[in-house]
């Protein structure tokens, strides 16, 4: 069977079933124009295995950064190409036989991921911040990553200057897959596209440089945790398709709503099951969950944010949770606008849960990375709120959260790469004791980013707060809003003591040293502090943006 | 000719701002420019004047438009001004007044380096006044009145290096603050009340308004009046207020100023008239700080300080007169007016002899004076028999009609009200006398200061004694001039209308009566004063001698209750703060920590762990949602 014809499968599983043997096949049309983001960035990573292979390993560095930051940069412009054709607002289609929609939300967030993963591609390329060994500048990635920790062949790798370039492409395959994520049309091109940007994913946090046997352990754990939620959803989509006969979205948004009357015959013992519809979506609901981080299915969050290279970690937090939101956002408004009465208990508890439970268990932390993943849960939980709103407005002041919050979580991030003494890292919080005083700067830039994050009015966290608690508080969601409020006020304690800390408590004697990064890292950092103030002090232009981004297409 | 009100103040506050602005280079021509400016502004008042008495009694009223301040739907607020008979009398007494003592502390403060700054000022003093008193509504009234009271502020710390002038000042400016609330309270009761806070409308719809809006309205009025013209109980603040500069004293703290209140409440008029029990208040307040004010002159040595207590007690005449509603607004401005010429002209007198007397103000060490100072002390004679209401002067007219006034409230009321104002004329002669006798008669009592000076009272220079010399004239004859013919009453009726009463014993008999109390004031003074030697430190007197120097314990009794009082508010608030607002605050802080705690036990690293919180969680999820449609 050709790909094609597996690709008709998933979208219209029951016409192919009923067709007679031997009529001819049709060629899928394929809008490659439409699809450019995605190609281009799928393109650029096989080339990048082909880099590995042939290039030799001293100009892998190199050609893998230009060859990453050019395809990145061609399908940002690919998108924004789109975008100016109309694609985003009257000419929003389904593309690829109904398999990937290219709409307002989508070329929004593909927009969002494909910026952030640009500046997160940064810090995967500094090389400036560790000292040279033996003569080779190194960054955060292993010598070799098949090498087992502490061992002699580790030694040879890190002594002829081996670095793990590999990351380059598995990055790019990940971006592919979140592209398509929150594009998705279909049921099994979101579970494809789900896989396609989780497992790179388990690699790159298995590659750390320093501390290997906790990267490597965070990306078993969440290696494990992921196939574990991947089968729930995957169970969901099971039941769904039994439930509607198909795993178009549309399909089954029609079969919700009751405009499809007709049974298929092959289903008739279970099309139309109300049981199923409810379990298969909240199945899939909960694989989904699973990626923003929201409680209960959080738990893996902190573990691997702490155990994964720190910029793997601001790349997964920030671009993960835009393509996981969006996808989240489609389901909830395409698939099952239906259910919003049924889901919605449910969805308030777990946003409840997740606004509390991460403001609360980040008050006694003790390590950055493990704050900061934190703090994310929490800001999973605003995010839902906004989700839960069910309204335009709700759509857009989330796209809105989704870019701020991204750019604000890898600039935090980047300079958590900063700190450092002999161990690589100081991510202990007792070493950032003192620390505006001896690198002002670094501490007011994180400062803000930790003010953003807290939504301190006149930056940009709180312009997506607002966005998202007034959404939310239209759509008759108030108590939520109260909540999320209290959350808020909890979650500013920890990160107003991260400053207090930095600021009004004396520098240790061994505390760590800020490492002047190379133009790359700066970039990052700057650009997140740059979309924090600009979004902060003038919001509106972006606003009316993601507004008219907003719409979904069906 | 409405086109010239506007310059009535525009004239003063070019001047305030010219020389606080214009620095050094203005030392030389500060105090001219100040007095031209200031006579500039009397010209323009005259002009009206006589341009008002050309029309008749009805249309006597100008308008005029400057600019729209808050133009909000709902909320207007206008810059505009209305000049009726009413804010005539006020213009001509400020601008008058304002002038000569302009005039005069030329000469006072010829020795002050500062004197650029005091004429300054004046002159913010005089815009504002002149706001206050033709401002169109109450909104732009406030202004006027948070601007002499600024003024205020300045002039009685103008000597800042004195600690008691810097705490004086302060004082004034806090009590005035509790008055300040009072208005601003009341101007938003009119605003939710009436929708706007305009004098034409609000006094028109009080017909319309019940009468505990009017009462409330009425009191919060009353309160800032209490606390401009230092009535009882915010009248602490105007014996320290003697700091200042005399001349400031004379026109701030006894002419103007603290009259600002009668005018509040004789503008009013309509709504007190509605309002009896606010009414009440005010002729209580009134009769019990004329006894006060009274009482505290008797006993002070200080000249200023006793004159200060005649002031108190002279616009609790006016208060009480104001308090009686159209049987005595008339008379409550009359009195204000003559009040306005004599005790300026005392006041005046005073500087003039603390003048001659190395700033000496303690009247047993003054005695004799009358030989060395002839001007001085026949002007300050004059002012003198005005106030204590010698016939055919000033106060003699405009006090009694006051006393008639009190007895035509009729009743009991009126019986009472009539005696206390007779016992004030009484107590008025006994300390009037006293300071007379003090100051100008007896033997010479000064003395060597610490430095060996001694003091060579002389006459004060020219354009000193000018002015006092003009106050004497209004003094002596203010009073005849306006009731020949009730010239007054028929001057302000159109504005504050007017109400003979039901005097229950004649004119005459009211009349034979405070000529009665005058003698007897007079005599006592005379024998306690006069008659005999006065020794240099005061004896140490009765317990009400001694109470009343302390100005009747007031500052005790605002000690005790407030100052005390608002200690313990504060240390009980600040003790809830600590234990109840921080034990919370603090109680959920470690509560959340301890939930922190514990819930991040849950968080131990092991997969399986892990992965059965997501069954469980997705367990709940997709039961929970089951349940919905259940339900």
């Amino acid at each position: 069977m050709s790909a094609t014809a597996v690709h008709s499968l998933w979208t219209m599983a029951g016409e192919v079933t009923s067709a007679a043997p031997g009529d001819r096949f049709t060629a899928p049309t394929i809008e490659y124009a439409q699809l450019a983001p995605v190609l281009i960035v799928i393109g650029a990573a096989v080339l990048g295995i082909l880099v590995e292979a042939f290039v030799p390993r001293r100009a892998r560095y190199t050609t893998q950064v230009f060859l990453t930051v050019v395809a990145i940069a061609a399908a940002f412009a690919a998108v924004v190409g789109l975008a100016a054709d109309g694609y985003a607002t009257k000419n929003a289609q389904i593309a690829a036989m109904g398999a990937v929609a290219v709409d307002g939300p989508a070329l929004f967030l593909q927009g969002t991921i494909l910026l952030v993963s640009m500046v997160s591609v940064f810090t995967f390329a500094e090389r400036r911040l560790d000292p040279a060994s033996h003569g080779n500048r190194v960054d955060s990635f292993a010598a070799q990553a098949g090498s087992v920790p502490g061992s002699d062949g580790e030694k040879a790798a890190v002594k002829a200057g081996f670095t793990t370039t590999e990351v380059f492409p598995l990055a790019l395959f990940s971006v592919a897959g979140m592209l398509v994520f929150p594009a998705a049309n279909d049921l099994l091109t979101l579970f494809i596209a789900l896989e396609v940007f989780s497992l790179p994913l388990y690699l790159l946090c298995a590659v750390a440089r320093r501390k290997r046997l906790m990267s490597q352990e965070a990306a078993v754990k969440y290696f494990l945790l992921g196939a574990f939620s991947s089968a729930f959803l995957l169970f969901g989509i099971a039941l769904l398709y039994g439930y509607a006969g198909t795993v178009s979205y549309a399909g089954i948004g029609d079969v919700v709503d009751g405009s499809v009357q007709q049974i298929d015959p092959a289903l008739a013992g279970t099309m139309g099951n109300d049981a199923l519809l409810l379990i298969g979506a909240a199945m899939i609901l909960m694989g989904l969950l699973f990626k923003v981080g929201a409680v209960p299915f959080h738990m893996w969050t902190p573990d691997v944010y702490q155990g994964a290279p720190t910029p793997v970690t601001g790349f997964m937090a920030a671009a993960t949770k835009v393509a996981a939101f969006g996808a989240l956002l489609r389901l909830l408004y395409v698939v099952l606008p239906g259910l919003t009465w049924d889901l919605r208990p449910v969805m308030w508890g777990v946003a409840i849960v997740t606004m509390l439970g991460g403001a609360i268990v980040a008050i006694t932390q003790t390590d950055i990375k493990r704050l900061l993943a934190y703090s994310s849960i929490a800001h999973a939980g605003f995010i839902l709120a906004g989700v839960i709103a069910a309204s335009p407005e709700g759509i857009s002041s989330v796209l809105f959260y989704l870019a701020v919050y991204s750019f604000v979580t890898v600039g935090a991030f980047a300079v958590v790469t900063l700190v450092r003494d002999a161990g690589g890292e100081a991510t202990h919080l007792s070493k950032w004791a003192g620390l505006g005083r001896r690198s002002p700067l670094t501490a007011a830039v994180f400062a803000v980013f930790l003010l953003s994050f807290a939504g301190i009015p006149l930056t940009s966290g709180f312009s997506g707060k607002f966005a998202v608690f007034k959404a939310a508080a239209d759509g008759g969601a108030s108590g939520l809003v109260v909540v999320g409020v209290i959350s808020s006020a909890i979650a500013a304690f920890f990160y107003i003591r991260v400053i207090v800390l930095m600021f009004f408590s004396e520098p240790k004697a061994d505390g760590p040293t800020v490492a002047v990064p190379s133009p790359l890292t700066m970039t990052t950092i700057a650009v997140g502090v740059a979309v924090t103030l600009v979004l902060g002090l003038a919001p509106q232009y972006f606003l009316d943006l993601a507004s008219q981004a907003g719409v979904f297409v069906r | 000719m409405e086109n010239l009100i506007a310059l009535l103040v525009a004239a003063p506050l070019l001047g305030a701002a010219v020389l606080l602005c214009g620095g050094r280079r203005l030392d030389r021509a500060g105090h001219w420019i100040g007095t031209v400016l200031a006579a500039a502004s009397f010209v323009i008042g005259a002009v009206l004047f006589t341009d008002m008495l050309g029309r008749g009694a009805e249309d006597r009223a100008l308008h005029q438009h400057l600019y729209s301040w808050i133009p909000v739907e709902g909320f207007q607020a206008d810059v505009a001004f209305q000049l009726d008979q009413l804010s005539m009398t006020f213009v001509l007494l400020i601008t008058g007044v304002g002038t000569l003592i302009h005039i005069y502390s030329i000469g006072y403060m010829e020795h002050d380096e500062r004197r650029r700054r005091f004429f300054g000022y004046l002159n913010l003093f005089l815009a504002a006044m002149l706001i206050l008193v033709i401002a169109d509504n109450y909104l732009l009234l406030y202004v006027g009145w948070e601007g002499v009271g600024l003024a205020s502020y300045l002039l009685i710390g103008f000597w800042q290096h004195k600690p008691s002038a810097a705490t004086a000042a302060k004082k004034a400016f806090l009590v005035n603050r509790v008055g300040d609330m009072g208005l601003s309270i009341a101007i938003m009761l009119m605003f939710t009340t009436f929708g706007t806070f305009a004098f034409g409308p609000v006094l028109e719809a009080t017909g319309d308004t019940s009468e505990g809006k009017l009462t409330a309205i009425g009191l919060m009025l009353l309160l800032a009046a209490c606390g401009k013209s230092a009535q009882v109980p915010l009248q602490s603040w105007l014996g320290d207020a003697m700091e200042g500069p005399t001349p400031v004293s004379a026109l701030i703290h006894a002419a103007t100023m603290v009259t600002a209140g009668v005018y509040l409440i004789v503008r009013s008029g309509a709504i007190f008239n509605g309002a009896p029990d606010a009414q009440l208040a005010v002729v209580v307040v009134g009769a019990v700080t004329l006894l006060f004010g009274a009482i505290v002159g008797c006993a002070k040595d200080d000249i200023k300080k006793a004159l200060a207590g005649s002031t108190m007690s002279q616009i609790g005449y006016m208060i009480l007169a104001a308090g009686l509603g159209p049987i005595g607004y008339v008379f409550a401005i009359m009195h204000l007016v003559t009040h306005g010429f004599f005790k300026a002209g005392l006041f005046l007198g005073a500087g003039s002899v603390m003048h001659g007397m190395n700033d000496e103000v303690d009247m047993r060490k003054y005695g004799g004076l009358r030989k060395f100072m002839p001007v001085t002390f026949l002007t300050f004679g004059l002012g003198y028999l005005a106030i204590i209401g010698f016939p055919g002067l000033s106060g003699f007219f405009s006090k009694d009609m006051i006393i008639e006034a009190a007895f035509a409230k009729g009743g009991t009321e009126g019986w009472i009200l009539g005696s206390v104002t007779l016992l004030g004329a009484a107590i008025t002669a006994f300390y009037m006398t006293r300071v007379m006798l003090l100051t100008f008669f007896g033997e010479k009592r000064w003395q060597p200061d610490a430095e060996g000076h001694e003091p060579h009272p002389h006459e004060s220079p020219k354009s000193m004694t000018i002015p006092m010399i003009v106050l004497a004239f209004g003094s002596v004859f203010a009073g005849g001039f306006f009731s020949i013919g009730d010239r007054f009453v028929h001057w302000l009726e159109p504005v504050t209308g007017h109400d003979h009463g039901h005097a229950p014993v004649s004119a005459t008999t009211v009349t034979a009566a405070t000529m009665v109390v005058l003698v007897i004031g007079v005599a006592v003074a005379w024998v306690m004063y006069g008659r005999k030697p006065v020794p240099v430190v005061a004896p140490r007197g009765s317990l009400l001698t001694r109470a009343a120097r302390r100005d009747l314990l007031q500052d005790d009794f605002n000690h005790v209750v407030l100052v005390r009082g608002g200690e313990h508010l504060t240390r009980s608030l600040v003790y809830v703060d600590h234990t109840l607002v921080d034990g919370v605050v603090n109680g959920t802080a470690a509560s959340m920590g301890g939930l922190s705690g514990r819930l991040r036990k849950l968080q131990n690293g092991y997969a399986r762990s892990y992965a059965v919180s997501m069954f469980g969680g997705a367990a709940v999820l997709i039961a929970a949602t089951l349940l919905m449609r259940a339900v």
